[in-house]
């Protein structure tokens, strides 16, 4: 809904798109209470929310906040035109569009990724300030600002709500995927929060990157393989934590809880991110992630396969990250002394020492070398550098393994 | 280019009779109309007018309620756009719907006031 208004407002008033939300929200709310539920909820906000936007349109038409002279809203000024021409603006099929145009709005370039992700959330996801600071581990006041600062900057830079032209589609449909990736990420595998994976934020990622695909303009290789790359990882995420919210490694990890029919449709995108020529970090990052879900166990992994692939991935998008995994499938491949080897080399890289993975990796690796002490020193850091509670127990839990 | 004011006539008896579904169509054909004038940029602005209203004439400004006229020659709307020529100007009145409810659509060019 919100998307839907901020076209016909105009980005530079997207708070007036929230706050028409928000009211039709009260109003159902209210009606509700007293006359129950109407029999297609949807269908009645989106009329309330429709009438809420005539209002505006005929309060506003000559304010100078809002621009009605852009050609496409001009029909929105003479009441020969405005309840047909809102009737149009509301079908369905260009609600999925507008929302696309909102996504690439919020990716604008100029938008920290921080920000672009907060304003997703909020416009797109529903989320309120207050689930969006708890995402983040930061207070209300800070989510709130940050929404403040892009809304200003909609408003100055009179961005365009727009899905961008061939020329511009790579790039800007990059940015979208960052996004997407990241929000994804943050569920997967949270860095500010007492629970390891939030669901919640997986399933709007995934959401989100399917309304690319179902748009002819945007349906991108680099989208397929993301979407599969999401799928693969998804299909396991129940099999990471136990009942008791612990993490469960790769090895101990039961794959018969596995989501096979996540897992097929992961394989059906990931075919059709193949046509083209283009080989994108999801591109690699997805076929890793198959074939540790084709895997029957841990040691029938194709470690070689996911070790090639990690070089491929070092080359193309060369991140820490990707180093620190191609380093753990090297310990697969050519055991700890090749692994041990590979690691103090990257090491020399004092930027890396910032990750717990980095310590926790090392910490590993001495372990299987039985270098008892430097591993406890190593995962004690792991352990000092990561926030989240269920990876501290983890640490904890291996640091306890080794003294025994 | 000049701009161009087209003021509507009557039309009203037939519309007010209409169902609602066929008044439904008949909005769709202003709709049409206007949106393909927007489409070639002509568009300046268009609103309908209320039958009622009040008068003020004269040197004396008497204010009477008004203007009771038969509905044929009540004003009931207006529409601004950029033609090129007169010819133009007609031949987008020709396509306005309100001829279809046999009203009149009453093309004028406006007019520069020479200081």
């Amino acid at each position: 809904m919100v998307s839907v208004l901020t076209k016909i407002f105009g980005p530079e008033n997207l708070e007036t798109a929230e706050d028409v939300v928000q009211q039709t929200f009260m109003d159902a709310i209210q009606l509700w209470k007293f006359k129950g539920v109407p029999e297609n909820p949807s269908a009645w906000l989106f009329k309330v929310a429709k009438n809420k936007a005539i209002d505006v349109v005929r309060k506003n038409k000559y304010s100078r906040n809002y621009d009605f002279n852009d050609s496409e809203r001009i029909l929105l000024t003479s009441e020969y035109t405005l309840t047909s021409t809102m009737d149009k603006l509301w079908n369905e099929d260009l609600v999925q569009d507008d929302m696309l145009r909102m996504m690439f709005a919020c990716c604008h370039a100029e938008i920290s990724t921080e920000n672009q992700i907060t304003l997703i959330l909020k416009t797109l996801c529903g989320f309120s300030t207050a689930e969006i600071a708890k995402t983040f581990l930061t207070s209300e006041d800070t989510v709130s600002k940050r929404l403040y600062r892009t809304k200003e900057f909609f408003r100055e830079q009179k961005i365009k709500f727009v899905i961008p032209s061939n020329e511009e589609l790579h790039n800007r449909t990059e940015a979208v995927l960052n996004s997407i990736y990241l929000l994804f990420n943050e569920g997967y595998s949270s860095t500010h929060s007492n629970e390891l994976i939030r669901k919640d934020l997986i399933d709007e990622a995934m959401l989100l990157c399917k309304l690319l695909l179902e748009n002819k303009s945007t349906q991108l290789p680099e989208c397929y393989a993301l979407m599969a790359l999401m799928c693969f990882h998804a299909a396991r995420s129940d099999s990471r934590i136990s009942a008791t919210g612990e993490i469960i490694l790769l090895p101990m990890q039961d794959r018969s809880t596995w989501n096979f029919e996540l897992i097929a449709s992961g394989n059906e995108y990931m075919n059709q991110a193949a046509f083209g020529d283009a080989i994108t970090s999801y591109h690699l990052e997805a076929a890793i992630a198959y074939e540790h879900c084709i895997a029957p166990n841990f040691a029938k992994t194709n470690w070689l396969r996911i070790l090639d692939l990690y070089h491929w991935l070092c080359k193309i998008a060369p991140s820490p990250v990707a180093e620190l995994n191609k380093v753990v499938a090297l310990l697969q491949v050519e055991g700890a002394l090749a692994a041990k080897q590979h690691l103090t080399m990257l090491g020399e890289d004092k930027k890396l020492h910032n990750f717990y993975l980095y310590h926790s990796l090392l910490g590993e690796i001495n372990a299987q070398l039985l270098n008892t002490v430097e591993a406890k020193q190593n995962f004690e850091t792991a352990m000092k550098l990561s926030q989240s509670v269920p990876e501290r127990k983890m640490l904890q839990d291996k640091i306890h393994a080794l003294l025994n | 280019m000049a701009e161009y004011l087209l003021i509507f006539r009557g039309g009203d008896a037939q519309t007010a009779q209409q169902s609602p579904e066929n008044w439904q169509a008949h909005m769709q054909k202003w709709m049409q109309w206007m949106g393909n004038l927007k489409e070639q940029g002509k568009l300046i602005g268009a609103q309908p007018l209320a039958n009622s209203g009040k008068m003020v004439s004269g040197t004396k400004k008497v204010i009477s309620d008004g203007p009771y006229m038969e509905g044929k020659e009540l004003v009931g709307g207006y529409l601004l756009c950029h033609a090129a020529s007169y010819e133009e100007a007609v031949e987008i009145s020709m396509e306005c719907p309100i001829l279809e409810h046999d009203g009149t659509v009453e093309v004028r060019e406006i007019k520069a006031l020479a200081m």
